[in-house]
């Protein structure tokens, strides 16, 4: 049923065939991109295009942008962000980003396909001057995979122009693309039609409806090829070909209950009411709600007038009358429900969202009279439009109140942090900021004792690389040298060797050793360079962790501020736009439904007197049988 | 009778729902001047869920600590993914069981951002359950081990999945 309701929206409206959904690339690089890919492919497209401008944002606002990994698919994520806008149906935005990508400095191929898109947002939009004016603005190559379909727009644009004959021509040369099946054909007939080649065209619509395919939309197409035709011969009287054309389509399509109206009608019309009878009673038997069922209903019974069963007529009027009654108070309480409000109510019920076919399934729902004829009124683009529109505004509405929910969680969570951090960082401060000079003072002396140890290598210093014991050895070897030389009284020369032997040998230590200290106090100093990194990056760490504390809470205040006023204004906006379009959908849906129950009650009083007519002439045909006998 | 009652009946399959030119004229009108508020609207929620997502990260995933772990499926596999369960050094991270929505998005090439979170610099333990159904319709269940080296950036990890292995990138 579902899919019979996407046949029948898609193609009520255009003869176009579902446009390809934004693929993923190959290679995928960014992930982000692919999270946005992830929600578009489940239809959730405001987190589709939330997620991927937060990432193109991000990525334009980058010095160097050709290091991010979006760049390798960035052309492509404007596409998608633009079909996602269109999805979420804001053309406006989706026609400005892809003017934004046909301005810029872009290829040839990627210009082209971005034209192509924006004539197509034009064309959706019932703008078909403007789409005529982009299309044509394509010049050039043109990527291998949209050709046929930039073809197809062409002509479908070209139609709407009134342009019929470039139209025609165009649509001839894609005849035997397999991904416009049927569609090609259709439009080719409806082209020629318009253009004043009626058989021509008609021969098209015909080989259309004779079309074998098990795609849904082909076999959609098909149906809507077949009614279309039918209906035409159906009002030149051509009765035989009429009901032969209207008997192609399926029984179970968008189209079929419009066809077995049809056709019965076609046999009618030649006085087979035998034939006309079959159609009708598959019809009578059908989802009461439907505009073809009830008129099906006093039909059947008619033809079975026409065939002198006219108790079998007044039986079947009988049953009519009752149901057409039973219509009638749905209708009423519909009516009545839609006033009291109930019918927006019942369109935003979470459950149904939950499930794919939930406009089908909110008709059965009990004790929801507002939505029985709600598949009825979705059959019209406006209606739908709106309707869409207001589950769209419903969900901003849904997803504001959260994020006011998630502002206060914010607000409580900063405060916490502030009342954490505020005592704790000033001790931390003082004693890093003890640390901090302690530390500076060490890395200066190793960069001195670095500095010393190069100009080592070019001028040697063995003094610098003495011990410490070596050191005092010689002041106090100096001091002994400095009293024996400033004493009045002789020295003895066992003393002077003495010390000169002492001196003499710290000397020969500190120079014959110095290559190998030298050796040493560069390793020395190696090490400590891995001390002082690994020092560095604690302290890294710690500047970071420090700074980290502080951005965990301070501003962020005007942030939340001018989100929450942003917040609170958008959902003041949004209210006041559920208001109108939900009462939009109201007085239309209640002038609908009016429509259709004068329409039901004309039904009704028909019925009530071709029954009082059909008991009559059964009472008749009764007695004078009687007679007879 | 019969043309009478013919001419409403085609009248009704013709035209369900007929309305004046000029009604449906400014019904249309309306509908699209309440459609470009709509869109207006949808624009300045977006602007605030874009914002709303840069604070949301700054204040609760800061790159220093932050790690964002994504599934993703192997091109061209169609086995029946259940569910897979994270555990980061050996603390239950993310559950997640999927909807046939979402298991479609994975085999198109969707990615699905599983955990968000925080984590300290250095290596930690990463263990990754899956189950699900393989083409032929037997149960499976896959368990790996990997490492993460968390560092100064934001850690981003993609499992990629396919029947029976996963395949771990970090970035």
């Amino acid at each position: 049923m579902y899919r019979f309701f996407a046949a029948l929206t898609i193609l009520i409206f255009s003869a176009s065939p579902a446009p390809a959904g934004t693929s993923g690339p190959q290679d995928l690089k960014d992930l982000y991109f692919g999270e946005a890919l992830y929600h578009a492919y489940q239809g959730d497209w405001f987190d589709a295009i939330s997620r991927l401008d937060t990432e193109l944002n991000q990525h334009h606002g980058l010095d160097e942008p050709e290091r991010d990994s979006l760049y390798y698919h960035i052309n492509q994520a404007e596409f998608a962000v633009g079909d996602f806008e269109l999805a979420y149906r804001m053309h406006q935005r989706a026609g400005r980003a892809i003017t934004a990508v046909i301005n810029g400095n872009v290829e040839e191929q990627v210009r082209n396909e971005a034209i192509f898109r924006l004539a197509r947002i034009y064309f959706q939009k019932d703008q078909p001057v403007n789409a005529l004016y982009a299309v044509e603005r394509i010049s050039g190559d043109v990527p291998a995979d949209i050709r046929n379909d930039l073809d197809f727009l062409r002509a479908q644009i070209l139609m709407a122009n009134g342009r019929f004959t470039d139209a025609a021509r165009i649509l001839q040369d894609l005849q035997d693309v397999k991904s416009l099946e049927g569609f090609s054909t259709y439009n080719l007939g409806i082209a020629l039609i318009r253009d004043d080649r009626e058989l021509q065209g008609r021969e098209y619509l015909d080989l259309t409806g004779r079309i074998n395919s098990k795609d849904v939309l082909t076999l959609a197409i098909k149906d809507k090829s077949n009614l279309v035709l039918g209906t035409k011969l159906l009002e030149e009287n051509n009765f035989e070909s009429a009901k032969q054309v209207l008997d192609r389509v399926r029984l179970s399509g968008p189209f079929s209950n419009r066809a077995l109206l049809g056709s019965g009608w076609a046999a009618a019309f030649q006085g087979r009411f035998d034939r006309a009878l079959v159609p009708w009673s598959i019809l009578a038997m059908r989802e009461v709600t439907d505009a073809s069922v009830q008129e099906a209903m006093l039909a059947a019974p008619y033809a079975y007038g026409k065939l002198d069963v006219y108790s079998k007529a007044a039986i079947m009027y009988s049953s009519a009358l009752e149901n057409f009654g039973i219509e009638l108070d749905k209708l009423d309480a519909s009516i009545k429900s839609i006033r009291e409000g109930h019918f927006l109510r019942a369109l935003v019920r979470e459950e149904l969202k939950q499930d794919a076919n939930w406009v089908v399934k909110l008709r059965r729902l009990p004790q929801t009279p507002e939505t029985y004829y709600l598949l009825e009124l979705m059959a019209t683009h406006e209606f739908q439009e709106s309707l869409q529109n207001y589950l769209d505004l419903e969900q901003l509405r849904r997803k504001l109140e959260a994020w006011q929910g998630d502002l206060d969680a914010f607000e409580e969570m900063i405060a916490q942090r502030r009342e954490y951090y505020t005592p704790l960082l000033p001790v931390i401060d003082r004693e890093f900021r003890h640390l901090d000079s302690q530390m500076r003072l060490r890395l200066e002396q190793r960069d001195r004792i670095a500095q010393r140890l190069k100009n080592m290598l070019v001028v040697p210093r063995p003094d610098y690389l003495a011990t410490s014991g070596e050191r005092i050895c010689s002041e106090e070897i100096g001091l002994l040298e400095q009293r024996l030389s400033s004493g009045d009284s002789a020295v003895p020369e066992s003393f002077t060797t003495r010390i000169k032997r002492l001196r003499g040998m710290l000397h020969w230590n500190i120079y014959t050793e110095y290559d190998q200290r030298f050796t040493e106090a560069y390793r020395h100093l190696l090490d400590l360079d891995h001390e002082v990194d690994l020092l560095k990056n604690q302290y890294t760490d710690f500047v970071r962790t420090r700074q980290a504390a502080t951005q965990s809470y301070e501003g962020y205040d005007e942030v939340i501020r001018s989100q929450r006023i942003r917040i609170r204004e958008a959902g003041e906006k949004v209210e006041v736009l559920m208001a109108r379009q939900g009462h939009m959908l109201e007085t239309v849906a209640v002038s609908e439904l009016t429509k259709r129950r004068e329409r039901l009650a004309e039904f009704q009083i028909k019925a009530r007197f071709a029954m009082a007519d059909s008991y009559d002439r059964a009472t008749r045909a009764q007695t004078q049988e009687r007679e007879s006998q | 009778m019969f043309y009478r009652l013919a001419g409403v009946i085609l009248l009704i399959s013709v035209l369900v729902f007929s309305m004046s030119a000029n009604a449906q004229e400014n019904y249309r009108e309306q509908i699209k001047g309440l459609d470009e508020q709509v869109q207006e609207i949808k624009t300045d929620v977006l602007s605030i869920a874009e914002q709303l997502n840069q604070l949301e990260e700054k204040l609760l995933y800061p790159s220093n600590t932050q790690v964002a772990v994504f599934i993703s499926m192997v091109g061209g596999e169609t086995f029946r993914l259940d569910s897979v369960e994270i555990e980061l050094d050996g603390k239950p991270m993310a559950h997640h069981i999927y909807t046939f929505k979402e298991l479609e998005a994975l085999q198109k090439g969707g990615v699905q951002r599983i955990y968000t979170g925080n984590i300290l610099a250095g290596d930690h333990d990463l263990q990754v359950l899956v189950l699900g159904k393989s083409v032929g319709g037997t149960d499976f269940q896959n368990t790996e081990r990997f490492k993460v080296n968390k560092d100064v950036g934001p850690k981003i990890v993609e499992l990629s999945l396919a029947a029976g292995s996963i395949t771990f990138k970090d970035m």
